[in-house]
């Protein structure tokens, strides 16, 4: 007789979860890619391998993940306080009308001083955005997910206001931004690809959160509150100084990703400035069990799926949503199969 | 009364109509304790369902009954996740917004195809029952949808406060554990709740694709959802009161609206975001005495 326990279940079921969850991710979708008159292993031959295959096509894996990897960290650092902010897309726009911003005013200054200050103004940028809801939340107990959410739409507005008014391109006319200067413009690691220094600053980030989390005083008061708030107060940890910390770090992280795709891609201002990447760095943040690591290996992998999206349209004809739903479905797939590290199953 | 206030007025009823479908079904779900973020998706799934099945069929009405039956299920894929496997609310919930306009972008590509115009349907008829009413006429000119969103306030009202369904439901979302040893399953209430909020989400989609634009645009629901559930806090899980909370929210945006076409220069887009603000606002000011289900947020789980 096989009886399933709940109790935590082998080490090696934790490393096969993500694994698992994959496939089944994409024994589902393939129903879509059916729908789409498409062979489904070609279709995850484009999907996967096809991008990886190709110098061009495998840097640009890179440079789709670099703001997943730092809205990733950001999430992943207010969630491990048990701070749910859903806010890092409005912060990441914080992050970029500072980087903007600051990238239009610094036209005099060497590229040496212009992209540290540029860095410095979008991570404060994205606390300052973040700071609102934090402060609610800390000091008069009101939900933090409605209000990061509605934050989002929020700065939305407000970029569009820029971008119609005082800010709209004198050059071309069109909703964006006058070009940031060339002294503000992240440097290429590798010439002529459009991979930038924000990939760099990424990694450096995530180096940095993993050391925080998990080496430092206020990490563990940090994942303290994350499991439980009022065991945490017992033991006398501070939890509104400790949540506010983590949110505010985390919405300057958001605030980074922002930075990264208006000096590192764009080099304007622009409405579509986010593919819902604050979101997205959720699903990476999830996937990752919100161990940086994970989370980077996540970013990455969604990043696969970013790219792999546009061969297998181009190449199949499948529409390119194709990557949302794959992203959307592997959430929810992993989401339920981590359930599965709860219980094992015992001989009895 | 002028022209311009009575305008206003119908205008306001207008763009109150999906946040109040949205908002019922929203209510539903947090009564019985499941905050369901997948509710902007599931808003633009019933938006893009009620206009591909109109646009194939030719008939209107079958497509709004497609986008609630699209809610309904929509609803019960919540219900999959946060009731039978308990995982976390608000990251299901924002995973299946994400799933569900993926895939209703997807079907719309392949059914739609990518067009140089824009395809489009002849929407439903406003219904005019006072239309020779001097001066208050215009304000009653509105489509059917609007009057069923309207009637559905009272009648929600009655299913949560005067019947037995009812009841279980705001047990189901107030104590769980009490409501299972008292011999209902939570599990059941909690499906048939999410199932029915995804509904009247459906429905409030389709709103907008079948009544008020007749096409299927990317940015059709744009937040609506998120000001569903923003508008909940502030009606204080009270079916009434949404009514009155997402006419203040379609005034203000109703508002903004006549105030740009008049020419009048003014910064619309602080118009557009001073809803969300007074929400924030509302929701610090209500925080202190809020009455938000008690089990809200928390799975159940029978040991």
């Amino acid at each position: 007789m096989l009886k399933i326990e709940r109790r935590p279940a082998p080490v090696w079921v934790r490393a096969v979860i993500p694994l698992a969850a994959i496939l089944v991710t994409f024994i589902l979708t393939s129903i879509l890619i059916l729908v789409a008159k498409a062979n489904p292993f070609e279709a995850y031959y484009h999907f996967l391998i096809a991008p990886l295959s190709g110098q061009v096509s495998a840097i640009e894996v890179l440079v789709k993940s670099t703001p997943l990897l730092l809205t990733g960290a950001a999430v992943t650092f207010a969630f491990s306080a048990g701070y749910w902010n859903i806010g890092a897309e409005g912060q990441l726009l914080a992050g970029a009308i500072a980087a903007a911003g600051l990238g239009m005013a610094l036209e005099t200054f060497p590229p040496i001083v212009a992209i540290p200050v540029m860095i410095l103004g979008g991570f404060l940028a994205g606390m300052v955005w973040a700071a609102i809801p934090a402060l609610l939340k800390v000091k008069l107990a009101v939900d933090e997910v409605v209000t990061t959410l509605l934050m989002n739409t929020v700065i939305l507005f407000l970029i569009s206001f820029l971008l119609n008014g005082v800010w709209r391109d004198p050059l071309s006319g069109w909703p964006q931004s006058a070009q940031i200067a060339d002294s503000a413009i992240f440097p290429k690691l590798i010439p002529r690809s459009r991979l930038h220094l924000g990939f760099l600053l990424a990694w450096v980030v995530i180096g940095l959160i993993w050391l925080v989390i998990n080496r430092t005083a206020l990490g563990m008061r940090m994942r303290s509150v994350g499991m439980g708030p009022e065991a945490a107060r017992f033991a006398g940890v501070k939890v509104g100084r400790t949540m506010l910390t983590a949110a505010l770090v985390s919405g300057g992280i958001a605030g980074l990703a922002g930075v990264s795709e208006v000096a590192g891609i764009h080099y304007h201002l622009i409405e579509a400035i986010s593919a819902n990447y604050g979101y997205t760095g959720i699903i990476a943040a999830t996937l990752g069990g919100l161990n940086p690591l994970g989370v980077s290996l996540a970013a990455l992998f969604i990043g696969l799926i970013d790219t792999g999206a546009q061969s297998v349209s181009r190449a199949l004809g499948v529409p390119i949503f194709l990557g949302n739903v794959v992203q959307a479905t592997l959430l929810l797939v992993t989401l339920g199969m981590l359930l599965l590290q709860n219980y094992r199953i015992r001989r009895v | 009364m002028d022209i311009f206030l009575v305008g206003l007025i119908a205008a306001t009823l207008r763009v109150a109509t999906p946040l109040i479908f949205g908002t019922l079904g929203e209510l539903i779900c947090e009564r019985a304790g499941i905050l369901n973020l997948g509710i902007e998706g599931t808003m633009f799934l019933g938006a893009f369902t009620g206009f591909a099945v109109a646009s194939v069929t030719g008939s209107l009405w079958l497509g709004f009954a497609a986008a609630v039956a699209a809610g309904v299920i929509a609803g019960l894929l919540m219900g999959l996740l946060t009731v039978r496997l308990g995982v976390n609310q608000h990251v299901s919930g924002l995973g299946l917004t994400l799933l569900l306009t993926g895939i209703s972008l997807f079907a719309y590509r392949i059914i739609f195809g990518e067009r140089s115009v824009q395809p489009s349907i002849d929407t439903f008829p406003k219904l005019a029952p006072f239309g020779n009413l001097p001066v208050l006429g215009p304000i009653f000119e509105q489509y059917a949808l609007t009057y069923l969103a309207i009637a559905l306030v009272p009648l929600l009202w009655w299913l949560i406060y005067r019947t037995n369904f009812g009841l279980q439901i705001r047990a189901a979302g107030e104590n769980p554990e009490a409501t299972d040893a008292a011999g209902v399953n939570v599990f059941r209430v909690r499906f048939l709740a999410l199932a029915i909020g995804g509904g009247l989400m459906g429905a409030g989609g389709a709103f907008l694709s079948l009544a008020q634009l007749g096409s299927f645009i990317f940015g059709i629901i744009s937040g609506r959802g998120w000001v569903c559930i923003a508008l909940i806090i502030f009606a204080n899980w009270h079916p009434v009161r949404v009514l009155w909370g997402a006419l203040l929210f379609g005034g203000v945006f109703a508002l903004q609206l006549r105030l740009q076409s008049t020419g009048m220069k003014l910064p619309y887009e602080l118009f557009l975001a001073l809803p969300y603000l007074v929400t924030i606002i509302a929701l610090t000011l209500a925080g202190r005495n809020a009455s938000a289900p008690a089990a809200l947020l928390k799975p159940y789980r029978r040991e």
